[in-house]
């Protein structure tokens, strides 16, 4: 085998020890016995004890938890529309402006997606009253938002993969336009709805910008509880919290990644 | 046109013939249909009658529009302008998912998420057909096409030869009046390509059903098909039985088209009553035709003769009609026939073959680089005027 060249492999260390080592001394650190944060003094589990007695930590959990259900279940709706549309529809006037806008929330600063959608908010309230306040409704509106654009993505690139032909098939043996759908895309195009939702729900467990500019009182999501106590100083309590999320968002990508993995080709 | 004059002498074979029959109306009626995808026509104005129970192969090169006629006729693209009439009703106000139609699709379609069984059955389980009749049909079907001890497995776990199969039993399952079959077979190997062929006829023979079949393959066509029509650029330019679009194409892309041929182009020296007379500079020749045709004198036409028959020698034949001379340039041998490659003294190659009838007749066989002359009958060429 040739062999490679030094400085990749120095690139590689490099690259992978600025990536993860912060995470895995932060895993690390939630074991601590200590209640210094930079001090090793021992193995435990303490700190994931005290995580479960706290009710603002484990409010906001569920909060998210909600927040993240909900608004990936409508962006799947939504993105999944979007995507047939501009897949399935062939060509309609606006149909490139559609697509490009679709997926602009991807590139679009968060800090613009939340000051926007704060001020859509505040303005449809005066307009006629709704959203009154903000709080849940209004993040699961604003979530719904940008994961929509993700899952749109995600389905896209599945129905354009998928044979058309299959569901001519299903036409032509006597579906119904809405059966052949129900039948046949769906069924098909069944895994990237999943990596979509499930993508769509850590993006919403993550996220803290947007969440912070259209948020109300009683409505602190988990990233925002997290980053609040920080502020008035590193805990290790937070360290074993953010190990949590790190399991769970690695799981959620880990599921998603193989479901996106072009289904076998029949 | 003299190709007509003899066409008519043919006798009528055996087994029923609709289409030459003025008394029988049309199962399927295609008239002026045209399809466009935006500049571009790919279905050129094509009229065209299929009886009951033929079946009938479309055969063009790529991209000359036989899918795009197929799937107007199935309902997934609308015709431009025409109309199509299918049993007497008119098919253009009437939706994919209600045409007396069903189609085996060049990428068979199988639904991947179902098995064998439930992909077969899924025509008559939306048309709302009881269980116990699903249950029987699908097994009937599934033994029809020697399928039996699949039907629990997916599309995925199947070879390409079996999925075209039961791609074949979910179209035939709905008993449709048409079945429209696109390049059914061509993802199969040859032998299992022969094979299927016959198994199609006899499908077709036994339920009854009429067939359009796509292919690109003229051999294909030949073996399955009552008749054939040839499309070139979106036109039909011929339809006739086999038989007919081989010894009677009407112009040279057909002649080109199915088949082998040596065509000679060459102008009238002579045009009487019942002959004509050419001479071709091609083939350094004078040509004798013992039919009329249509044409005045020093009109260019011209003379397609297949490879098989010519007469090849080593001497020259008697008369100074029906014989070209050239050099043995190069020899192909099959087992029952030898492909001889001549060049002529204009520089035109002429394919001919020679039947392999005696195995010691080596001595007799021309060879490589012999002077040798080929000859045929002045009923065995084809003449063309366009
Ligand atoms: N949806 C479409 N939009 C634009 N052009 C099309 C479309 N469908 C087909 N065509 C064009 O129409 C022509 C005929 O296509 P068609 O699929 O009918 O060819 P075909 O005879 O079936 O060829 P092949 O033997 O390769 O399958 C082609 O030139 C193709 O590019
Ligand atoms: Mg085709």
């Amino acid at each position: 085998m040739k062999k490679k060249p030094w400085f990749l492999s120095i690139a590689a260390v490099l690259g992978f020890t600025f990536l993860y080592a912060p995470i895995v001394s932060l895993i690390v650190f939630s074991f601590n016995e200590s209640k210094l944060v930079t001090v090793w003094s021992g193995f435990s589990t303490k700190w994931y004890g005290k995580l479960l007695e706290d009710p603002q930590i484990l409010g906001a959990a569920w909060i998210s938890l909600k927040i993240a259900f909900v608004s990936a279940s409508l962006a799947l709706v939504f993105g999944t529309l979007a995507a047939l549309v501009l897949t399935r529809f062939g060509r309609f006037f606006g149909k490139n402006l559609l697509g490009g806008m679709v997926t602009a929330p991807l590139v679009m600063p968060e800090v613009i997606t939340g000051l926007s959608l704060l001020l859509l908010f505040v303005a449809m309230e005066s307009a006629f009253g709704w959203p009154a306040g903000r709080g849940l409704l209004t993040i699961i509106i604003a979530h719904t938002t940008f994961c929509m654009a993700y899952v749109a993505i995600v389905v896209q690139s599945r129905l354009v993969d998928m044979d058309e032909s299959l569901e001519e098939a299903a036409l032509d043996l006597g579906a119904k336009p809405a059966r052949v759908f129900f039948d046949v895309t769906l069924p098909v195009i069944a895994p990237a709805l999943i990596s979509g939702w499930l993508l769509s729900f850590t993006l919403s467990l993550d996220d803290l910008v947007i969440a912070s500019f259209v948020s109300g009182p009683g409505a602190s999501t988990l990233p925002m509880v997290i980053f609040s106590k920080v502020r008035l100083g590193v805990s290790p309590d937070i360290n074993a919290l953010a190990t949590i999320i790190i399991v769970i968002v690695a799981l959620g990508v880990a599921i998603a990644s193989t479901q996106m993995k072009p289904a076998r080709d029949s | 046109m003299g190709v007509d004059r003899i066409e008519t002498k043919q006798t009528i074979a055996t087994g029923a013939k609709p289409w030459v029959d003025q008394a029988e109306a049309p199962f399927i009626r295609i008239s002026n249909l045209t399809k466009n995808f935006g500049d571009f026509i790919a279905v050129d104005n094509v009229s065209l009658d299929i009886y009951r129970q033929e079946l009938f192969c479309l055969l063009g090169g790529s991209g000359c529009g036989k899918s795009t006629l197929l799937r107007m006729l199935a309902g997934f693209e609308t015709p431009s302008s025409g109309r199509i009439e299918i049993d007497g009703q008119d098919m253009a106000s009437i939706p994919a998912y209600e045409r007396p139609t069903n189609m085996m699709f060049q990428s068979y379609a199988l639904f991947p998420h179902m098995s064998v069984e439930k992909n077969v059955a899924y025509g008559l389980v939306r048309d709302g057909v009881a269980k116990a009749e699903i249950a029987e049909r699908v097994a009937e079907m599934l033994t029809l096409v020697q399928l039996d001890g699949f039907a629990k497995r997916k599309p995925g776990q199947l070879s390409g030869g079996q999925r075209q199969r039961v791609a074949l039993a979910r179209s035939l399952i709905k008993r449709p009046k048409l079945l429209l079959l696109d390049e059914p077979l061509g993802a199969l190997d040859k032998k299992l390509r022969e094979e299927t062929q016959f198994e199609l006829v006899n499908i077709q023979e036994s339920l009854g059903v009429t067939f359009i079949v796509v292919t690109h393959d003229q051999e294909e066509a030949m073996t399955l098909s009552s008749r054939i029509g040839v499309m070139d650029r979106g036109e039909i330019v011929q339809v006739g039985e086999p038989h007919a679009i081989y010894e009677y194409p009407q112009s040279r892309f057909v002649a080109d088209f199915i088949g082998s041929v040596n065509i000679f182009e060459g102008r009238v020296t002579e045009d009487a009553e019942n002959f004509v007379r050419l001479h071709s500079q091609e083939g350094g020749c004078d040509i004798h035709v013992a039919h009329g045709v249509s044409c005045t004198e020093n009109q260019k036409m011209w003379l397609a003769v297949r490879p098989e028959k010519f007469s090849l020698s080593k001497e020259q034949p008697a008369g100074k009609y029906n014989f070209v001379t050239g050099t043995v340039d190069e020899i192909a041998y099959l087992g029952n026939l030898s492909v001889y490659r001549i060049l002529l003294a204009s520089g035109k190659n002429v394919r001919a073959t020679r039947s392999n009838r005696d195995r010691h007749d080596a001595e007799a066989a021309p060879g490589w680089g012999d002077t040798v002359y080929l000859a045929w009958d002045d009923t065995a060429g084809v003449v063309l005027t366009q």
